[in-house]
Order: structure tokens, then sequence, then C-alpha cells
């Protein structure tokens, strides 16, 4: 790196928070420095943070949208609790996130954006530079607006566009801070405006004078690194937790030899695997923007009963919408997966907010005894993974099933080590095949699935329906001990697949004197924070659950060693109250937050420690 | 191809409607159009929702499936994407269709997905026992409102135009040679095919349609149309429908100079749909009801534009398996 003699500092870990106005453009300046720092070898976890509102009132609170990054040369789990360095575009982005930067961190602000109209937008009556709101920080005054339009005065780029390109000085500021080359996004720039080559270059003029002005001013002393990672060798890439799902669908059907379809509304925060899926044609899926949730569900059905792997993707209301429908998946034993990108609740509640409430919903929310599979991602990644896993277990066993994922998972990112398709499982679709006599409800006798024959077969002409069928026949049938029949069959073939799935496994000792328990989202705090406390000579494990119903077959054997048990989640102890329902006279105490945010590790540690001097 | 018959098309299930329903024509009407169209039976997909008539498909030896309420058409829809060769049929009635799920209904029809629609009018709610449904008559006493209804009925023709619908037809439960003709070339149209059929509840609606279908009126109460004829009717074959200004009227042939040529032909191709629905709107005792196909132009469908996008795109795309997609863009070595 070019620059004076100021020292670099080597850093383990550090958190970086770019905020501003929602059109400022914070979204694409995290994720350029994303790649960067991916590129350089770094492990990291990122987390974008966005209103609701597509354009808020500029220059409010409630405008703010943030990216926050968390990058090091070790594990890295979570985005980071609170961020080492925040850049503020405005007075809002510096109130909205007070408490999320670590006391005596770096605080870069827009000093042009501090005149008395935008503090008082933000709601401040003094400027919070002036007094002593921020003592103890350390507070880079950039004026970057100014400095921007210096930059590209002779440019001939007009006024509007000036205005877009200050994210980029900003961008440079912090490449200099953490000595990162700034090719990366160059060539990332050169691409996405390959069409306007004047952008292009006052977007990497910014960008330098943004780095250069960190290199000439007194007020950064010094610049850190964060060494390379070492993560596996192989090929990596960074993958969102919403495309990673979506990914995980496009290999499953590839591998199941089926086509892809999905059916589906646009919600936050589940919209982007609609979004993502409806690129590839070319891989011969179909993406059906239905007219609500109900149709989206609907159609899924439809087209696994036609013969493809059909899919609906949600968030909790959609889910609610849905659950006649899944009702009919049940009845009627055919494929299909539901995604449930979970969102704060009830009724539309906090869209872009995390949560992890719609479990019970997921378990119970039908009419009549409906059991489906369930299974939980817990990772931007393995949301691959497991929608792979959602697909094989729906196509071999021709029973719905929930995926639960949630907003901070399908909007967070993190490196994903690439995967060949063929050293993932097998998946053989269970399918009659022409020629054979056809009972539509004759079951395997180890798995207890039903074939299914897909019209267009010949030979295999059948009816099906949501009314109660009669057993091998699938005859409509009213007879009483065929409906009790019915209904523990179908629970009864749920609960063989703990047969097929792998046992749980457990973080930390076989018998310590805390075990934590978590399922889904929250494995990136929960992990971090157990295995701080193990480092430091703590007795405590975790174990985290993916598969939830079934629940694994050594759940609860595993379970026995443990005398003091707490269960994490963000919802007020849904997968607790699950739990003492499978395992009675266990106690399960629960740490619970509903604040739309995930855990904190420093609050979990704070917790566990107190658990642990009892 | 073998030559099939009805009875290929009969299921071993009994059939449960009440005895002297309007379904049991409807049912041996399409069991009967079926080997006409040529297809072999296993690419027919009867889908129904709730209701008397959504027990339909579970008689027909064909693919079935009775969904939920209101819903048939979202199932069709992923069922004719998921394959496109497949002749689908979706069942139902005015309450399934235009109550509950009138948003699927409407939806179906703008995209022009290429399924058939039967809707099995009897304008009251039979499964449920007798209450009012969104095609009732307006004041009539049912249960669920003793006192009359206040609710204005929906018109399914004008409901399926607005939703720009590509092939109207209407035909009554009483006349199966009709009713085989059309379902015939409702399935040769490409698009979605609505077919109204004014079908008697005997038991909570019992010749709500007897203006129409009753011996003494029917020649003069229904107007057949055929595309490229005059709309000629009457037990004397001497009344016609002619267009004055804005409204329709009827006139008598041999009346006032009025000769054939004065009387509207028929044209069912026409893009423009006022002339259709005035056509379609039309009621006893002031008009006969038009019966027949009122409306079926061409436009194209939602499932052949998808295929010709799936096949674009896989012919055009740089890459066509998922590991070639996921090693594209930024990748970086460890």
């Amino acid at each position: 790196m070019e620059g004076n003699n100021r020292k670099v500092i080597d850093l383990e870990k550090v958190v970086i928070k770019f905020a501003g106005d929602s059109g400022d453009g914070m979204q694409l300046t995290g994720t350029q420095f994303t790649d960067t720092s991916a590129i350089l070898g770094n492990d990291l976890a990122t987390f974008p943070d966005f209103p609701a509102e597509i354009r808020a009132p500029q220059g409010t609170v409630a405008g703010v949208s943030g990216f926050q990054i968390h990058i090091g040369r070790i594990d890295i789990n979570t985005p980071g609790d609170i961020a080492d360095v925040l850049v503020a575009m405005n007075p809002a982005a510096l109130k909205a996130n007070k408490n999320w930067i670590k006391k005596g961190g770096t605080i870069i602000v827009n000093i042009d954006s501090f005149t008395k109209k935008d503090l008082e937008k933000a709601g401040y009556e003094n400027s919070p530079l002036e007094d002593n709101s921020f003592e103890g920080f350390n507070i880079i005054q950039a004026p970057i607006t100014k400095l921007t339009r210096e930059t590209l005065r002779n440019s001939g780029i007009e006024g509007k566009s000036i205005g877009r390109s200050k994210n980029m000085f900003a961008l440079g500021i912090v490449y200099w801070m953490f000595n990162r080359p700034m090719t990366q996004t160059e060539t990332f720039l050169k691409k996405k405006f390959s069409k306007r080559p004047e952008i292009v270059e006052a977007n990497i003029k910014v960008m330098h004078a943004g780095y250069n002005f960190a290199d000439t001013i007194e007020a950064l002393t010094s610049s850190y690194t964060v060494l390379p990672a070492s993560l596996r060798k192989g090929t990596y890439r960074n993958v969102m937790g919403n495309q990673a799902l979506a990914w995980g669908f496009l290999a499953a059907a590839e591998k199941a030899r089926k086509e892809l379809f999905l059916g589906s509304y646009p919600i936050t925060p589940a919209s982007d695997i609609l979004h993502e899926l409806a690129k590839y044609k070319n891989l011969g899926v179909k993406t059906f923007q239905a007219e609500d949730e109900i149709a989206g569900i609907c159609s899924a059905i439809g087209a696994s009963f036609a013969g493809n792997l059909g899919i609906t993707t949600t968030s909790g209301p959609g889910l609610s919408l849905k659950g006649e429908a899944i009702g009919l998946a049940v009845m009627t034993e055919l494929p299909l997966v539901v995604v449930d990108v979970q969102r704060g609740g009830p009724s539309t509640g906090l869209p872009t907010k995390t949560e992890q409430s719609d479990l019970l919903q997921a378990l119970f929310g039908r009419n009549g005894e409906s059991p489906v599979v369930i299974l939980a991602s817990s990772t931007p990644a393995n949301c691959f993974d497991w929608s792979y896993m959602a697909s094989k277990i729906t196509l071999e066993h021709n029973t719905p099933v929930i995926l639960l994922s949630d907003g901070y998972l399908g909007n967070g990112a993190e490196p994903w080590k690439i995967k060949s398709t063929k050293d993932m499982p097998d998946i053989l679709p269970n399918i009659a095949k022409e020629g054979k006599e056809y009972q539509p409800y004759l079951r395997d006798k180890k798995t207890l699935a039903r074939k299914l024959a897909i019209p267009g077969t010949k030979g295999l002409e059948h009816r099906l329906g949501g009314l109660e069928k009669e057993h091998i026949t699938g005859n409509v049938s009213y007879d009483p001990e065929n409906h009790e029949k019915m209904c523990s069959i179908r629970e009864e073939k749920i609960k063989r697949i703990a047969e097929i799935i792998p046992n749980q496994e457990v973080f930390g000792g076989k018998s310590a004197d805390l075990l934590v328990i978590g399922w889904g989202g929250t494995y990136g705090s929960l992990y971090s924070a157990v295995d701080n406390l193990i480092s430091e000579g703590e007795s405590i494990a975790l174990i985290h659950f993916n598969y939830i119903k079934p629940l694994p077959k050594n759940t609860a054997s595993l379970l026995k060693k443990y005398n003091t048990i707490v269960v994490c989640e963000l919802n007020s102890g849904q997968f607790a109250n699950y739990l003492r329902m499978n395992f009675e006279g266990k106690v399960f105490k629960q740490y619970n937050k509903l604040q739309g945010l995930p855990f904190t590790t420093l609050e979990l540690e704070s917790h566990f420690r107190t658990l642990l001097k009892k | 191809m073998e030559h099939l018959t009805n009875k290929d098309f009969t299921s071993d299930q009994e059939v449960k409607w009440c005895p002297g329903c309007g379904d049991y024509a409807i049912l041996r009407s399409i069991q009967k159009a079926l080997p006409n169209l040529e297809r072999k039976r296993e690419d027919f997909v009867f889908i129904s929702g709730i209701g008397c008539s959504s027990r339909f498909p579970y008689y027909m030896e064909a693919y079935g499936f009775h969904s939920i309420h209101g819903r048939a058409p979202a199932f069709a829809t992923g069922i004719k994407l998921a394959n496109p060769n497949l002749s689908v049929w979706q069942i139902t009635g005015d309450g399934d269709a235009l109550a509950i799920g009138g948003n699927h209904f409407i939806h179906a029809l703008r995209r022009n997905i290429d399924i058939n629609i039967l809707l099995f009018n009897n304008e009251i709610y039979g499964l449920t026992k007798g209450q009012f449904s969104p095609t009732s008559k307006k004041g009539i006493q049912t249960k669920s409102n003793p006192h009359g209804t206040t609710d204005e009925p929906f018109s399914p023709s004008d409901l399926a135009i607005g939703a720009q619908a590509s092939f109207f037809a209407r035909v009554v439960d009483t006349n199966p040679k009709l009713m085989q003709q059309i379902f015939i070339e409702g399935e040769g149209h490409r698009g979605t095919s609505l077919i109204e059929i004014l079908q008697n509840c005997v038991i909570f609606n019992d010749k709500t349609f007897s203006n129409i279908t009753a011996k003494d009126v029917k020649k003069d109460h229904q107007l057949i149309l055929e595309h490229g004829k005059p709309m000629i009717f009457g037990s004397e074959m001497n009344k016609g429908i002619q267009l004055n200004g804005f409204k329709l009227e009827i006139v008598t042939i041999g009346e006032n100079g009025i000769n054939e040529d004065h009387i509207l032909v028929h044209n069912s191709k026409e893009q423009d749909p006022t002339l259709h629905a005035m056509l379609a709107r039309m009621r006893p005792p002031l008009f006969p009801i038009a019966l027949g196909i009122i409306r079926n132009v061409n436009r194209p469908t939602f499932d052949s534009e998808i295929v010709s996008q799936l096949k674009y795109e896989k012919k055009n795309s740089a890459f066509n398996n998922v590991d070639d997609l996921l090693q594209s863009g930024n990748t970086w070595e460890v």
C-alpha cells in the first residue's frame, strides 16, 4: 500500500457499519467492501438493515438504511453485535446507530450534511458533534459532499449524479483505513456502468479522492489490516441466504431430474427467492407470480401433482393464508416445499425485521391433525443445504415440508465454499411406473410413503382430493376407523423420517454444566457466545437444531446428560414448549427476545455466565 | 390411436348427486364429448374446488383432483404450466368460482391460460344447503337471508369479459347436444374457455331457469348463436335481433319491411367485446337469452408464452446446469 509512515495495526476482527439515507447507496457501498474483503481471504458475515418504506422522507431516522459487515482472520459467525467503525452520511444515520457503536470507536461523518436543517430532520436540536454526546469517540469530520463536488467540478457530470457518488468517497476512506485495494470495486464499476464510461470514471475518481483524503488528514493516525482467515481450501463466493436457498432448489431439481416450479406472491423478506429463481428459465425453472398467497401454493401443489418439484415461498402472514392448502397437500400426500422466511409478527408486524415466531404456526397452524416435516436453516450459506434437503425429503416421501428461514438469514451474507452437484446426495422421486397396477394409497412398508402417478401416464388415472381417503384405494371414505387409521399413518410417516436423518450433534462437552439449545437463524450468535465461554474455560455446550419435525432420534438421550438447559429463541418460548411436549419432565429454562433483532453475542454471554454461577 | 367411448370415461364410483340434478346431464355430455377429441385418456385432468359440482372429477375415469374451495384455477394453472401437453378442465360452481374463488377466476381469464372452465351456475349454494349465491336473483328468500336478498347478483359474462376472456359460451343443462358441441369447441380454443352452464338445482332452487328451459317458452326465450349466422329465433323462427343505436332490439321478419338482411349476424371472433357483452346480458322476458359461443377470439396464451420463453432461454443462455451457475460471477480461491 502506498501512503505515509503511519503504523498499520493488525486486527483479529472488525465490525464496520455503513449508514445513510435510503437513497445514499449504502447497500452498494457495503457490498463492495464485502466483496473486496472476501477476495482478500477474510471470513465474514454481513447484514443489511433497511427501512420497510422504499424512500422514507429524506434525512429522517425512519429513512436510514444500513449495512453491517464483520470481517476477520478468525472464524466469523455473525455480522457482529456493535460496530467498531461507523460511517454516518447524515445526522439521522448517526442517531439511528448511536447505541450500536463501540465505546471509543471511530465515527466517520459527512460533516456537510450536519446543517441546521439536516439536524432538525433527524430530531436534533443541537449538533451531537458539538455537545458531549460522543465524547471519547474518534470522530472524523469529512466534508464528503463538498470534496465530491470539487473532485467532479470539471467532469461535465450533472449535479444529481455527483450527489449519488458521495458513497464512493466514503468507501475510499474506509478502504484506506483497512488497507484494502480498490481494484475490485473499479472492475465492478466498469462492468456495471459499461455503457456510461463517464460515470465509471467519475465514481473511480471520487473513490480515489476519498482514499487520498484519508491518507492526508491528521485525524487518522493509523490504518488497520485484517489478515486472511484460515478457511478450508476451495473455490469460494459470497452468498446471501435467500440466494443460497433458491440455488439449493435448483440443485435438487437437477439432481432429481425434475422441473422446478415456484408459485409465489411477493412478500418481504422472501421475495428475493422469487427474484432469484425467476432468472433461471435456462435451467427449466418456471416461476409463477400468482394473484395471491393462496394461488401461489395451490399452483405449486398442482405442479407437483403434474410431476414437477412444486415449491412456494412466503413470510409469516403468507403462511397463515397458505394453511388450508398445506392441509390439502397433507391429505393428498403430494410433494411440496413451503419456505417461510420469518419476520416480526403478528399481523403485518415488522416486515423487515427478524423473528422466529412462526414455529408453532408451522407445526400446528392448520385444521385437523395435519403433520408436516419442518426443517430450519441456520446460516445464510446453509440455506442451500436445507432447501436441498427439504426437496429430497418431499420428493422421496411424498409429504409436504415447511422450511423455516428468517429475515436475518435471508438478507445476511457470508462466504460459501462452492459445492459440486456430484457430491450432493441422490434424490430418487417416489413415482409409480406405467404397466403396473396402481393403488394411490398403497404404501412403502418401511417409510409409509405412497407412490405418485403423474398425469399423462397411461393406465394410472386416479382421483385425489381433500376428502378423507380410504387406506390403499384412495377412494373417498367416511368410515370412522379408516379416518383414525389414516390420521395415525400420516403422523407415523413423518416420525419415520427420523430413521433417515443424521444424529443431532453437540458442540462442547457431552455433559457440561449448562446446555444451550437453539434452532434456525440464531446459530451464529449462540455458537459465538458458547465458543467464547468454552475458550474461557466454562463448562457449556450447544445443541442447535435444524431438524424440527421430526427431531433427530438421539435427542432424548442427548438431553438426559444435562441438568441445566436453556432454550434461546427470538420468540416467547415456542421451541421450548415444543420440547416440553416431547420430553415430559425435563426442565427447560428460556432466554427470549422479541425486538425484531438478532441476539447479540454479548447479551448471550452475560446471560450464560449468570446461569453458570447459579 | 384407439377410439374411446363414453364408457372409458366413466369411473367406478357411485354418483351421489340428488336424483333429478342437472349435473347428471352435464356429466353424461362430457363423457360423450371427450372421445370426439381423439386424445389419450391419460392426458385429461379434471380439477375442481368445493361444492356439489366439484364432486365431478370422482366420476370421471381420468386424472382428477378435488381441491379446496375456490382455488381450482390456481391448481389448474400449476398443472398446465407443469405439463402444457395435458387437457385441463376445471369444474366449478357459482359459489366456488364467483364468491370464494372470484380472485382466481378473473386472473385465470386475464392470463388466458389454456384450460376449460365449466361453470355450473344454479344460482344457489347446494352443498351447504340452500344459501343464496353471488348469482342468485336479487330478493330471493333463503336460509341466510329469510327476508329476501339485498345482494345484486354478478353477471358471469360481464365479469368474464371485464377480465378479458377470450372464450365465453353459455349452455343449458337441458340441451345435451349443444353441451357436447360447445365442450368440444371449448377444448379446441387455445386459451381459457369459459362455459357457463345454467344448471337446475332440484332441491334448493328448482325451476329457477324455467322461463328459459320450459318446453312452452324455450323457443321464444333462447337464441342459439352461431358464428356467421343471423340471430334468428322464436317458435316461428321469425324473430331477430337488430342493433338500434347503442341498443339491441327484437324485430319480426316480414313486419315493417324487415327481412333477414336486417338481422345482426353473429361474429364471435370480433376482438371488441362490446356487442358480445350486450348479447350475453339479454334476458327474458324482454329478450331471449343468448346460448352457444358468444365470444371466441384469439390472443396469446399464458402457457405457450412461458414455454417459448423457456425454449429461448435454454437455447441462448451461457450455461445450462447448476454447477456452472454456482461457479459463475465473483469467486475466489483459498
